[in-house]
């Protein structure tokens, strides 16, 4: 009688089993159909079409293949030198003050309307006249402010004839045309930002970019499909593409061993050697315009000596931390900014990893014994970080071996930047990801004495170098702009408000039957030229 | 009954009530600010404050509150900060989502879990019995995650068998009607659609199911082996009844209660609790929906998104009370 029962459910399980491998036949699509078809997995769902109204890098993965800016990075060679865009030549006048664009006939949005002079206008108007919604979170901060702002750099933007812009500005900026061509200031049709007024963005993003926007499943997937009249020849090379979103990284992975999708980011860094040796995937790295740093509250005893400062940068082992934590992947940072930047000071010496030294210089600063203080780290983990806690620890390590003792405090993210804006903590771990590709960027933005309480977390103020911050963004020679950015870096290594820590590069992994694509360092590009065999 | 159910109805309201006092005090208590995540960290202070007064979180808390209570009253759950788009429509397609998988989910935890608590407490310290409780300690035990990419390794890369992620094929997706993909793709008279969505839902499902289903074979197990032991089963026992009868029809009924309980708190933590599972299977669903909202300090979502849950929770829990008097006609409601 037993008997009965067990075998039933025996053969239960078995039919079970049976009906399972049974499936296993209409198992892993591939790219069989003619249709050429990228899916691209990544880790959040984008927040808005209209790049205008965010800060995400995962808008902008998408936005960057529906819209086109008037002026563009050299993707194609992984580089932020500026290209001609939507606008085929400029002309800069010698004060500085005025840019001449001379725009490419004949292009035309997705939803048919024309782009020209008025497009251009249009759309810069849109963003100069936000101060009252305040949704423009980019435009601001780049160009100075809104409309009636005083410090708005553009002045006028006038379109002299259907393809040519004119935009004057209050004084020279040269970082201009590197703003000109980030993401969030793309050209949109006019047209569809009327028709679809507060949904635009949600329900349709309109550009004159390689692909078009067909469909969006919230926190699932976006489908694009190509631009049949876009105005590269040739381009793009897919029929079509889907991004994904899958939260967890090795959840993600397993989806591309799997075959569910072609590409994606967000590699963990303990993955890369086991995926590294097969022959079926192909790890890229995207090069790093990013930099984590260690800030000294300069105004927070003991940090006011200079010599503190110089001693604790002899004090941390950057070799070390990249084996622990980026996998070996990153490049240790001796400058501020990342070397892919104009005017980086390649020649600058670091400080060496020396603790005799190094507690040799404490002495000499009055602290022979050292001191205690609090180290303050981020609890999520950052592009720049991966894990911020553990980063901390290391330091904590290193540190106490030269008699500063260190209490590590974990903050959340957005508190901590509140907190760090006030001055709250001694010592903290930071970084900064690149918007424009300047120099100014960088070093304007995060060690001026304007960006103290905004970005300037170290409170660090250097008349000297406020003064060659301001020449440099006048300055429109290249050559003579690098110089001045080279000399700003060493003044700032000498007074060594920061401990740079890490030149972080992502990696990405894709199937092997990939090909044309090229990681850009402003985080997301255009897959125009990527294609699947 | 009908005067029950009256009762219990009208007492949700100030449930509710003190529900969405709670959650909009936590939400306001977790630090950081919805306007500073919005505009970056490259943000200027004076931006910050222009974006807090259009988005009126310069109020005192109490306008806060009761702007928010009077637009829940009047059926409006509010806009996305981060989307501009109302959370109403926003939500369905994640809370549709999380329902079909919790609600199969549930199905494999009732099934199996009963099942195996009842043969547990019939053949009492027999092999089978230490298997399924050794099974049912790790079951609870083991991390979701864990298991989830486990699964993914096992039956999607090694053996090829089942999709890893996902609620449909990312390439053949499906076109939804009401979001609950397994009644749109029979509506939609797909089958082959019906199939692949049946195979989306086998990995997801079973690591959602596994805590559920050790505590149901548990909570089943104990309440089994109380009733197997009183007088009126050996009675039917000594009558000669078919075992299998005496189990399932007299056994089981008797030692219903506790685990109907059990089986409605755990389907209400499901609905809530499904983010691991949604995190490591991609799979769109309201955890996910909510915890990006978190990330992102956008208020209203996050307070209409948990009121929903644990309106859902409050709701399923009354109907378990009212399924105490159908299993055992012994309770009255009064």
């Amino acid at each position: 009688m037993k008997k009965k029962y067990y075998s039933a459910a025996f053969a239960l399980i078995l039919s079970l089993a049976l009906v399972l491998t049974g499936c296993g036949s209409s198992g892993s699509s591939s790219n069989s159909d003619a249709n050429k078809t990228l899916v691209f997995g990544r880790g959040a769902d984008t927040t808005s079409l209209d790049p205008a109204v965010v800060t995400d890098g995962e808008s902008f993965r998408i936005s960057q293949n529906i819209f086109e800016t008037l002026v563009s990075y050299d993707y194609k060679n992984q580089s932020t030198k500026i290209k001609p865009g939507l606008a085929e030549s400029w002309k800069i006048s010698d004060d500085g003050k005025t840019y001449t664009f001379t725009l490419r006939k004949g292009v035309k949005f997705s939803d048919g309307s024309a782009f020209n002079a008025d497009a251009v206008v249009y759309n810069f108007d849109r963003w100069m006249n936000g101060k009252a919604s305040g949704k423009f979170a980019y435009f601001p901060s780049m160009f100075g402010g809104y409309k009636g702002d005083n410090s708005l750099i553009i002045d006028r933007v006038k379109a002299q004839n259907a393809t040519t812009v004119v935009f004057t500005l209050k004084r020279p900026s040269a970082p201009f045309l590197q703003n000109l061509a980030m993401s969030p200031f793309a050209i949109s049709s006019p047209k569809a930002i009327k028709k679809y007024g507060d949904k635009y963005g949600q329900s349709a993003g309109v550009g004159t970019g390689p692909y078009v926007f067909k469909s969006w499943k919230k926190n699932n997937t976006i489908t694009l499909t190509k631009n049949k009249n876009y105005w590269q020849k040739g381009l793009p090379k897919l029929d079509s593409i889907i991004f994904k979103v899958i939260p967890d990284n090795s959840a993600r992975l397993n989806a591309l061993k799997n075959g569910e999708i072609d590409l994606m980011d967000g590699l963990n860094p303990s993955d890369i050697d086991g995926i590294k040796g097969n022959k079926d995937f192909h790890v890229y790295y995207r090069p790093p315009m990013n930099v984590a740093y260690l800030g000294f509250n300069v105004t927070k005893k003991p940090f006011d000596n200079k010599k503190v400062r110089q001693a604790l940068n002899m004090a941390v082992d950057k070799e070390a931390l990249n084996k622990a934590f980026y996998n070996g992947q990153a490049e240790p940072a001796k400058n501020p900014m990342p070397p892919v930047l104009l005017g980086f000071a390649k020649d600058l010496k670091d400080y060496p990893y020396d603790l005799k030294a190094a507690k040799k210089l404490l002495a000499e600063a009055g602290y022979p014994n050292g001191f205690t203080t609090t180290l303050y780290t981020m609890s999520n983990p950052r592009d720049y970080m991966p894990q911020p806690a553990k980063t901390a620890e290391a330091i904590q390590a290193t540190f106490g071996k030269i008699g500063v003792k260190v209490k590590i405090e974990n903050v959340e993210w957005s508190s901590y930047i509140e907190k760090l804006q006030k001055g709250g903590a001694p010592m903290y771990l930071m970084g900064w990801i690149g918007d424009n590709g300047d120099p100014d960027n960088f070093l304007y933005t995060l060690l001026d004495k304007d960006s103290v309480g905004t970005n300037n977390l170290s409170f660090y103020k250097n008349d000297e170098l406020h003064k060659i911050f301001t020449q440099a963004q006048s300055e429109t020679d290249n050559a003579k702009r690098a110089a001045l950015y080279v000399k700003a870096q060493e003044i700032i290594h000498e007074d060594a408000p920061w401990v740079p820590l890490e030149y972080a590069k992502a990696a990405l992994v894709g199937k092997s039957t990939i090909s044309g694509f090229a990681p850009s360092p402003t985080g997301t590009e255009p897959l125009s030229d990527v294609t699947v065999k | 009954m009908f005067y029950y159910s009256v009762k219990r109805i009208l007492m949700l309201i100030p449930v509710l009530l003190g529900m969405t006092l709670i959650v909009f005090a936590i939400i306001h208590a977790i630090p950081g600010n919805p306007a500073l995540t919005i505009l970056g960290t490259k943000a200027s202070p004076e931006a910050v404050r222009q974006l807090n007064q259009s988005l009126g979180l310069d109020n005192p808390w109490y306008v806060q509150y009761f702007s928010y209570l009077k637009d829940i009253l009047t059926g409006d759950l509010g806009t996305s900060i981060q989307t501009h788009a109302p959370i109403a429509s926003e939500i369905w397609p994640h809370l549709a989502a999380t329902i079909e998988l919790s609600f199969v989910a549930m199905i494999i935890a009732i099934v199996v879990g009963i099942n195996a608590g009842i043969i547990s407490a019939w053949k009492q310290n027999s092999v089978f019995d230490y298997t399924a409780m050794i099974l049912a300690l790790i079951g609870v035990s083991m991390p979701v995650f864990w298991l989830g990419l486990l699964e993914q390794w096992g039956f999607s890369i090694k053996l090829g068998w089942l999709p890893s992620i996902g609620r449909d094929d990312i390439r053949n997706g499906v076109d939804p009607i009401t979001n609950l993909y397994l009644i749109d793709t029979l509506l939609q008279g797909r089958l082959d659609q019906f199939w692949m969505v049946i195979r989306h839902m086998i990995l997801p499902s079973i690591a959602l199911a596994t805590i559920p289903t050790a505590i149901i074979a548990r909570m089943t197990r104990s309440s089994m082996l109380e009733v197997l032991k009183s007088d009126y089963i050996r009675t039917a026992k000594a009558k000669g009844q078919r075992m299998v009868w005496i189990v399932y029809k007299y056994a089981l009924k008797n030692a219903f209660i506790p685990i109907l309980t059990v089986i409605g708190l755990q389907t209400g933590l499901l609905l809530g609790g499904a983010i691991l599972t949604e995190t490591i299977f991609g799979w769109p669903g309201v955890g996910l929906y909510i915890y990006n909202a978190i990330q992102y300090r956008d208020y209203p979502v996050i307070q209409s998104g948990i009121l929903i849950i644990a309106f859902i929770f409050v709701m399923v829990n009354f109907i378990v009370d009212l399924l105490y008097g159908l299993i055992d006609p012994r309770i009255k409601y009064k």
